[in-house]
């Protein structure tokens, strides 16, 4: 979230896009219900803020909802395109925002087009854009040409005026299913939010990031709302409900392909030292007000990281062993697990908290994948369908080779350490108990197994051993940090002093600092560690001074404590709030006060040097138009890779042009099923009662949700003669999920593209592990939701198309 | 009925207990419920959690008591009332968290299936460290690149992959990142994306 939970409460419109708050994050919905019942809120004269639910189904957060609005799955840049198309051509826009806090007025390369669904410089056999034409066109300095009037037609606000101009309400009708009429008076609350005095927020969850455009799906949303000035604004941002407690903590320390902590990049092979890196991966000043922040302390970051790692084996001389840093040949998220594995590539697999077999996409495809590994380790409190995946449904044990190790771990609540929420705050909590049987901490059997496998290396010598040798674990025991130790070494300290480090301005880049994750610099300082804070609301008017929810002694926020990050953009030129009743920062004369300014705290913006607010981008502003996406630097509407339809807006290039197709490339048969044998249109979703598939092993949820459903529109149950209660098969191309029908009238028709379509539903929550498994054997076999899901992963991010797909419906006898 | 808080109620007592509203039942009910609920944590310890579902990031607090054998007994997980996130309030999921953290479904032991195995077998710690250790070490080895076919310094290993969920403690995730990068690891993956 740009912006946190409490801050809900703050917005006039509230858009919830691809997400159920109310049944999948009930407790953090009552800020929605907060801001609703609030007279102060609201559009037009106030009365209440209102909600508006866009989602394929009618959920209990529709139900107090001021409007739902059916969608079809998978075409939100669609309507969020229809939106842009509105504000701008209504000039409803925020004026003075968008000339001075976007990137409107950068000019772009001559050369860049964009032609019949393809941007300029595709490569159609490597299925990749060559993007050197979306670029700024420079001047002598280097820096991006600028046209304040925003009339030159290569200016970014009109380049998007014309890619946007397509967008119509009729063409946003004829793609989503909403009616135009329900569109225009969406466009009409949203294009209110433009007012300075008015101010909405956007809410989304994985309904809008599991699809193969997901990251232009955020894109479009975040677009707007620059349009709309609604970024960095207390009630405003782009805000992503996450749905596991800490997975926010866990992606800003990286566990991720592409990442190093706090967001650094992971070095490219070619890129042969520290320069090499930081010239390829830092953002690049493009205006002489920009302060470039990251840009101009990426090397900062990265050295005190090294630092950090590699102790005294890290030196200038060696580029602070820049070369231990593996270099990945190409993508390896996700999906390209188990690519690997079923190209025979892959070795062993270790699963710690997460299973493979329940996630997908593409379930039967993953326990091929699991059964071609030499060895796979499951880390869990709990069996999983990943841990007992050589006895799952249809495969024979005997014939499974993969040598498996269930590792008994420790459960939250047996542990100290930090959570970090999907608002950033990073909250400390308690052993409560100790361990149960002989589990044991997951960061603890983790060193401790390094500790093992650097024996071996001592003894028997191996391939470049030196980075294992060298990685600091100066711990009081390196088989078992401390909770403690760890929070201190993420913090990071002066070496010259020994000091923690108070913020992360402290960071240098000549090996005298370090920091294991420059963006939680600051969570533990000299005077303790702030993530215990704990002044809530026990006593509002002390600890939440500007009485904006802030609550700044409550926990610990990463950056640097702020709460609304980018909140230099929530006041004027001058330095007051756009909206007075509502501030983020304000300029008093001599300092920003409020939240944690987002930016340098006594900068006078009246100063004509006084940097621009966005002061993490190259720019200084926030990008309407960005070459970080690899399928376009506007988000365009592609179709799901399967889908009932050709794309109205350009049916040759139906589906996104640069979408990896992983069985294509390895040679494997095409699993992508087609509209005459799969005529309907799956997504998935999750309940209140369950939290993905732990909670199969919870008593009172198994009680309250037993057994697995899919849910049919009743028009179309009718048509197939399925009453409530049947057994039904849902098929896909790549399997069969066989499940009680559900019949409601909350999944309805949709006019698609002058045809009908119909969207089922389907729970993820069940599987052949856990108590209704348990009481139901022969039923679970069929249950895995995600066998029916695609192989495939977003332009981008690569995160799978787990919301769309086509599916067959069949009532069983 | 007066709705009392649990700290509220705390402070009411202080003030001078029976100020409450009395229902019409003749008694005060919110004081009924503050007894009964003091029957539950009577000689408690309180500890500070978070719950472990979503990313809300709802406060709770764990009550905890000795047991005669000197073993800790959990008692009662309930929203913590200070909290700026849920002022108290928890979901079904949340609610029954107390199922998760003494579930008698949990795997207590170290168990190792063999290839072509039907079933598993309880070993000790050592064993499946090693054998772990062991394996990881021989896959990496194999799978070790030092440079790649331009001649670019790499040092990646390409046959071990490593996902990590989104349920342990950020400094556990931290760890982990830092350990399989020191091993060279490239497959790197959690639940974010999926």
């Amino acid at each position: 979230m740009t912006n946190h939970w409490r801050d809900i409460k703050n917005a006039d419109l509230i858009l919830i896009t691809g997400a159920n708050p109310a049944e999948a994050h009930p407790v953090g919905f009552q800020w929605f219900m907060r801001a609703k019942l609030d007279p102060q809120r609201g559009p037009g004269k106030g009365g209440g803020a209102q909600i508006i639910h866009v989602d394929p189904r009618f959920t209990r957060t529709s139900a107090v909802s001021d409007m739902h609005i059916r969608i079809r799955t998978g075409t939100d840049v669609a309507n969020f395109g229809g939106l842009i198309n509105y504000v701008l051509q209504n000039n409803l826009f925020h004026d003075a925002y968008v000339r001075h806090y976007t990137n409107a007025s950068w000019i772009v390369k001559d050369g860049y087009g964009f032609e019949d669904g393809l941007f300029s410089g595709y490569d159609p056999g490597k299925r990749t854009y060559n993007m050197a034409t979306w670029a700024y066109e420079a001047d002598d300095k280097g820096m991006a040409k600028r046209d304040m009037t925003l009339a030159h037609p290569r200016s970014v606000f009109q380049l998007m005026k014309a890619h946007y101009a397509r967008y119509t309400p009729e063409m946003v009708s004829s793609i989503t299913g909403i009616p135009q009429d329900q569109f225009l008076k969406l466009a009409a609350l949203v294009g209110e939010m433009g007012r300075p005095d008015k101010v909405m927020t956007i809410v989304y969850a994985v309904g809008l990031t599991q699809h193969t455009t997901g990251v232009q799906l955020i894109r479009s949303g975040a677009a707007l709302q620059l349009l709309l000035g609604n970024m960095g604004r207390p009630g405003g941002g782009m805000n992503a409900e996450r749905g596991h407690a800490n997975i926010q903590g866990n992606t800003d320390h990286a566990i991720s392909w592409e990442l190093l902590p706090g967001y650094l990049a992971i070095p490219a092979p070619g890129e042969k030292n520290l320069a090499d890196y930081v010239k390829e991966k830092a953002p690049k000043k493009s205006d002489p007000n920009s302060w470039n922040y990251l840009g101009t302390n990426y090397k900062k970051f990265m050295v005190s990281l090294l630092k950090t790692w590699y102790g005294d084996a890290a030196t200038k001389d060696n580029e602070f062993t820049f070369d231990y840093i593996p270099k990945p040949a190409g993508n390896s998220s996700w999906i390209s697990i188990y690519d690997q594995a079923l190209r025979g590539e892959m070795e062993g697999v270790i699963l710690n908290g997460m299973t493979a077999t329940s996630i997908g996409p593409d379930s039967n495809l993953v326990l091929q994948a699991l059964s071609n590994l030499k060895w796979l380790a499951v880390m869990d409190a709990l069996p999983t369908t990943s841990s007992e995946f050589w006895h799952a449904p249809g495969l024979t044990s005997t014939d499974i080779k993969t040598e498996v190790f269930m590792v008994p771990t420790t459960h939250w609540i047996e542990k100290a350490g930090s959570f970090t929420n999907s608002g950033r705050w990073c909250q400390w909590k308690d052993q409560v108990i100790p361990p149960q049987g002989q589990a044991r901490h997951d960061h603890w059997i983790m060193a401790d197994l390094f500790g093992r496998i650097k024996a071996l290396y001592q003894k028997e010598g191996g391939k470049f051993p030196d980075p294992i040798m060298h990685l600091v674990m100066d711990y009081k025991d390196p088989a078992k940090p401390d909770f403690d130790e760890l929070a201190q070494e993420i913090n990071g300290r002066d070496l010259t002093s020994g000091k923690r480090l108070a913020t992360f301005a402290g960071l240098k880049d000549d090996g005298t600092t370090t920091a294991g994750d420059w963006i939680y610099t600051g969570s533990y300082p000299e005077s303790g560690n702030l993530m215990k804070r704990r002044n809530g609301i026990q006593d509002p008017k002390k600890n939440d001074p500007t009485g904006m929810g802030f609550y700044p002694n409550w926990a610990w926020s990463w950056p640097v404590n702020r709460r609304v990050l980018y909140n230099r953009a929530s006041a004027d030129l001058d330095g007051n709030p756009w909206d007075p009743a509502r501030p983020g920062i304000k300029w008093n004369g001599t300092h920003w006060v409020g939240d944690v300014p987002d930016y340098p705290p006594t900068m006078n913006p009246k100063d004509p040097k006084a940097w621009l607010p966005f002061i993490m981008t190259g720019e200084g502003t926030g990008r309407l138009f960005s070459n970080t996406p690899l399928d376009g630097p506007f988000p365009e509407h592609y179709e799901p890779m399967e889908s009932p339809v050709k794309n109205p807006l350009h049916p040759q290039n139906s589906t996104d042009p640069v979408a990896f197709l992983y069985d294509k490339a390895a040679g494997r048969p095409d699993r992508f099923g087609t509209v005459d044998e799969f005529p309907y249109v799956g997504t998935t979703y999750r309940l209140t009662e369950h939290e993905h598939y732990v909670t199969q092993h919870v008593e009172h949820l198994v009680q309250l949700q037993p057994e697995a459903f899919v849910e049919i529109p009743d028009g179309l149950a009718k048509e197939k003669g399925i009453k409530n209660g049947d057994m039904v098969r849902v098929s896909s191309k790549r399997g069969k999920v066989e499940a009680r029908a559900m019949v409601t009238k909350r999944l309805g028709p949709l006019q698609v593209a002058g045809k009908q379509v119909w969207q089922i539903g389907i729970p993820i929550h069940w599987g052949f592990v856990g108590l209704s498994a348990k009481l139901y054997p022969e039923k679970s076999q069929h249950w895995l939701a995600n066998v029916l899901t695609p192989f495939v992963g977003d332009a981008t991010s690569r995160t799978p198309e787990f919301k769309a797909f086509l599916v067959n419906l069949e009532r069983l006898e | 009925m007066t709705t009392v808080t649990r700290r509220g109620f705390f402070k009411l007592a202080t003030a001078g207990a029976g100020t409450a509203a009395i229902s019409a039942l003749g008694f005060d009910l919110a004081e009924a419920t503050e007894v009964k609920q003091q029957l539950h944590i009577a000689g408690a310890t309180e500890a500070h959690s978070i719950c472990p579902y979503c990313a809300v990031g709802c406060s709770l607090i764990a009550f905890t008591r000795k047991r005669a054998d000197g073993s800790t007994e959990i008692l009662q997980i309930e929203g913590d009332p200070d909290s700026p996130i849920n002022e108290g309030r928890l979901c079904p999921k949340g609610a029954t968290a107390m199922q998760l953290a003494t579930s008698s479904q949990r795997v207590e032991q170290p168990l190792y299936r063999e290839p072509g195995a039907t079933a598993w077998k309880p070993v000790t710690w050592d064993f499946m460290l090693d054998r772990m250790a062991r394996l990881i070490k021989d896959s990496r080895d194999r799978t070790f690149v030092t440079q790649d076919a331009k001649g670019n310094t790499v040092n990646r290993c390409q046959g071990i992959a490593f996902a990590g969920g989104a349920a342990f403690s950020s400094e556990e995730g931290y760890l982990a990142t830092k350990l399989m990068r020191g091993l060279g690891t490239v497959y790197i993956e959690q639940q974010a994306r999926v």
